[in-house]
């Protein structure tokens, strides 16, 4: 069965290559660009994992990550957090608050799709 | 019993000495001898009685004189003497016992003047000594002056009540600036003047019990800094350094004195710039790493893409090539922007304080203890960690939490934790119950922080900010235990504390000598009060003419300060006051303020409250204080200001001295008693003159008796003056 991914975040221009390369790799993609939304999208379409940036408008990754990990019919939705801030208190804060993995902007594409695979328990080479 | 009845008594007895025996054996022989042989005796003696009683007097007269040369000699000789040694002990020093009578005394004599040599050689010796010390103290003290006007820091050094004793002129160039429009800095910087004006109280507790910390540590020379914002939005960075005092610790056995704080001395830095310079810096490394990771990495992505994917149509590829140049563009604008701006930030960093985590939790402990009646016991909490913070704001954001908590879930125990994770510090703050909602934790890190009585436009996130930290909150459902955990970076370096020395002479500060130290006011009623203690605002107003009740109103404040029986002119108050009525041609005659002068000035409502600022814990002091005073009270529905502080009356106070002086006119108490006079009818002459003239009637009061303020004002209420009113 296909994969699904829901990628969030603000910023179209890695949403677009996050796109083409989570599509390439056979997943099925949706997108949203704030928390808000994406709280409602995850809802509907049952994301497999979540490519969640932190700094978004309405709502922080943060707290859409909370919120997802307060669900209990959420509990088997993986989080991967993408940040473009590196500090340490942050990637704390976000793997306290129940994310899977964290990605610091920039990344290498070929990591980000080893990791996905990873998280999702896929093996790395599709 | 006194010299001359003791002289009498031994007349008497010697009296009775020569006669006694004769007449004695005579009755003795008369009662034995039969009738008729008295008779013949009687007979015998009786024509030579007159020679009997000239010899008894003879020898009265004889032992008189020995007796009185005696006297002279030794009783009146002693008197004499015991009187001129009184002479040399009080009002002659320099005299000296003539020796004269008996060699008894002549010795005495010597030896007296003997031991007055020796006496005022000694007293020399210590008055050289108290003179050498005063003019090497008087030297010290001119040094200091010297150099602390010339500094550009900003000084100020108070005492334990936060009491002003001293200030330079950068100190009050600074606090101009924090003050807001008319009134000026004299309002707020004065010798005497309350600190906590400026200086948030609670804030400077805080400092203080960190300096006591430390000093109790054992560091030798501790100082401490913090940043506050100021009534008119400045932010001040105040450094604070303890003046040590040697405190006798009560109850040690043997008396030992251990160095105690004895005051403080502030270094006062406007920062308001430099703290918005740097959050510009901050926003622009913020922009170009944070910025450019996301650039980068749109770029890096879409780059890699195209790589690992040659198979892309041309409309896509078309598409991941735009992206790279759409980014690459924007990011040099980005970096042109910013070379532009960081030309003129400078460097400036809001302080953080290495401080030991236990210490902290302690502190927070008890603050919120006292603050909220918690009971807080302590988790698991490493007592080897420092963390670099700004410990007031920390402590206050945790009491701010703790609140909330409260408020919200009447939480009634709390536990703190402190641990460490690598290179960052968990303080946790614990409690049983319930789950909180993101939205309401994010609300409670957004919206400034209001605490009873304290209030700061600083909210949650910018401390945690600030401090390069996090705040979150989690609950693990197994114990119920909810927690905030606040995730501060731990700093590797610690403080080196110096071994506690013994204390010896020299370590004593160098500049310690301020009278103002050994004062405390705060617990005396001020009635009890001596009148050389106390600090006096001395004013006089001009006003347009002489019937408050009928419209007249103040056009001119005057006013300067006297503080340890010093008039200060340096710290004077003198203002014009537009009366918003026109003036009489003859009050305008009198104190020379024509209307375009008062016109375009600030009106009472505004002067009222700064005047009423540099009042502020004094005295009042005026010629004819009724008058002013009705002015001021014919203001109170206005302004909402009163004047409720002791008032005297130098007019009152001079019919106290000389009730039998018929004119208790300002100009004629001056001449009396010395006082030139300066620019009459100007409100700032007219006070300095009157507050000379006070100066001279504390002295004659205290010569008649009148002491403390209670006394100097029952006094003048009974003065027959009193009665007048306006």
């Amino acid at each position: 069965m296909t994969k699904k991914i829901l990628i969030v975040d603000d910023e179209p221009n890695i949403v677009i290559s996050l796109e083409f390369l989570m599509k390439r790799e056979g997943f099925q993609v949706a997108v949203v660009g704030d928390g808000e939304e994406a709280l409602r999208k995850i809802a509907a379409f049952e994301p497999d994992l979540v490519l969640l940036d932190i700094m978004m408008p309405k709502k922080s990754g943060f707290e859409v990550c909370q919120e997802v990990r307060a669900n209990p019919a959420w509990a088997g939705i993986k989080l991967i957090m993408l940040t473009a801030k590196g500090r340490d208190t942050e990637v704390q804060k976000g793997m306290a608050l129940g994310a899977d993995a964290y990605v610091t902007k920039p990344f290498s594409t070929r990591d980000l799709v080893i990791k996905v695979r990873s998280v999702l328990g896929m093996d790395a080479v599709a | 019993m006194n010299a001359r009845l003791r002289f009498l008594a031994a007349l008497f007895t010697l009296f009775l000495l020569i006669t006694g025996p004769f007449l004695l054996t005579t009755a003795l022989l008369m009662a034995e001898m039969p009738a008729e042989e008295s008779h013949i005796l009687t007979d015998m003696l009786l024509p030579r009685l007159p020679i009997g009683i000239m010899m008894t007097g003879l020898g009265l007269a004889i032992g008189l004189a020995i007796l009185r040369g005696l006297f002279n000699q030794y009783v009146q000789g002693l008197m004499k003497m015991s009187e001129m040694t009184q002479l040399m002990l009080g009002a002659n020093r320099n005299f000296r016992l003539e020796p004269e009578g008996p060699p008894e005394l002549r010795m005495l004599g010597q030896a007296i003047n003997q031991l007055a040599q020796r006496h005022d050689e000694l007293r020399d010796n210590l008055e050289q000594q108290i003179r050498l010390a005063n003019t090497s103290v008087e030297e010290e003290k001119n040094r200091l002056a010297a150099l602390m006007s010339e500094l550009t820091q900003s000084v100020v050094v108070c005492n334990l009540d936060g009491r002003i004793l001293l200030y330079n002129n950068s100190a009050r160039a600074q606090f101009r600036a924090f003050v807001e429009g008319g009134g000026g800095a004299a309002s707020l910087l004065g010798l005497g003047r309350s600190i906590f004006t400026v200086i948030d109280r609670n804030l400077m507790a805080h400092a203080l019990e960190a300096l006591q910390s430390r000093l109790t540590a054992g560091e030798r020379q501790p100082a401490t800094h913090f940043v506050t914002a100021t009534r008119a939005g400045q932010l001040m960075r105040v450094q604070m350094a303890p003046v040590l005092a040697l405190v006798a610790q009560a109850g040690a056995a043997d008396a030992t004195v251990l160095p105690g704080i004895g005051g403080y001395v502030l270094m006062l830095d406007n920062v308001t710039r430099s703290v918005e310079n740097e959050t510009r810096r901050d926003e622009i490394l913020q922009n170009l790493t944070e910025g450019s990771r996301a650039t980068l990495a749109n770029i890096r992505a879409a780059v890699e893409t195209l790589i690992e994917y040659p198979d892309i149509d041309g409309e896509q590829r078309e598409r991941f090539l735009r992206i790279i140049g759409d980014e690459v563009l924007s990011m040099g604008q980005r970096l042109d922007r910013t070379l532009e701006r960081h030309a003129d930030s400078l460097k400036a960093r809001w302080p953080l304080e290495e401080m030991l985590g236990a210490d902290l939790i302690a502190a927070a402990q008890r603050r919120i203890e006292s603050k909220f009646g918690l009971s807080v016991k302590l988790d698991e909490v490493d007592d080897g960690l420092w963390i670099k913070v700004d410990s007031f704001s920390l402590i206050q954001a945790i009491s701010y939490l703790v609140s909330r908590l409260h408020e919200t879930f009447s939480i009634r125990f709390l536990r703190l934790r402190l641990t460490r994770n690598g290179r960052l510090a968990h303080l946790d703050l614990i409690w049983m119950g319930a789950a909180i909602s993101t939205e309401t934790l994010h609300g409670w890190e957004q919206e400034p922080m209001n605490l009873s009585g304290e209030s700061t436009p600083l909210t949650l996130h910018d401390i945690m900010d600030r401090h390069g930290g996090e705040i979150w909150f989690k609950r693990e459902s197994a114990t119920q235990q909810a927690y905030f955990r606040l995730l501060i970076p731990v700093t590797d370096h610690q403080n080196v504390i110096e071994p506690v020395s013994p204390l010896r002479g020299d370590s004593r500060p160098e500049y310690y000598d301020f009278d103002l130290f050994k004062r405390s006011d705060q617990d005396h009623a001020l009635d009890e009060r001596l009148l050389t203690d106390l600090t006096y605002t001395v004013f006089d107003t001009e006003t347009t003419g002489l019937r408050p009740s009928e419209g007249d109103e103040i056009i001119q404040f005057g006013a300067v300060r006297i503080v340890n029986g010093r008039l200060l002119r340096s710290e004077s108050f003198d203002q014009l006051v537009d009366p918003r009525r026109t003036m009489t041609a003859e009050s305008i005659a009198i104190h020379g303020i024509s209307q375009d002068m008062v016109d375009g000035q600030p009106g009472m409502e505004e002067i009222l409250p700064s005047f009423h600022r540099f009042c502020e814990d004094t005295v009042l002091v005026a010629h004819n204080a009724a008058f002013d005073m009705r002015f001021l009270q014919l203001k109170e529905n206005l302004t909402g200001i009163r004047f409720t502080q002791p008032v005297l009356d130098t007019l009152l106070l001079s019919a106290v001295v000389h009730p039998n002086q018929d004119s208790h006119k300002l100009e004629l108490i001056a001449e009396r008693l010395g006082v030139a006079i300066i620019g009459r009818h100007t409100a700032l002459g007219d006070a300095i003159v009157t507050g000379e003239v006070f100066l001279r009637l504390i002295t004659l009061l205290n010569a008649m008796g009148i002491r403390t303020l209670g006394e100097a004002l029952a006094a003048a209420r009974k003065t027959y003056y009193a009665r007048i009113q306006y």
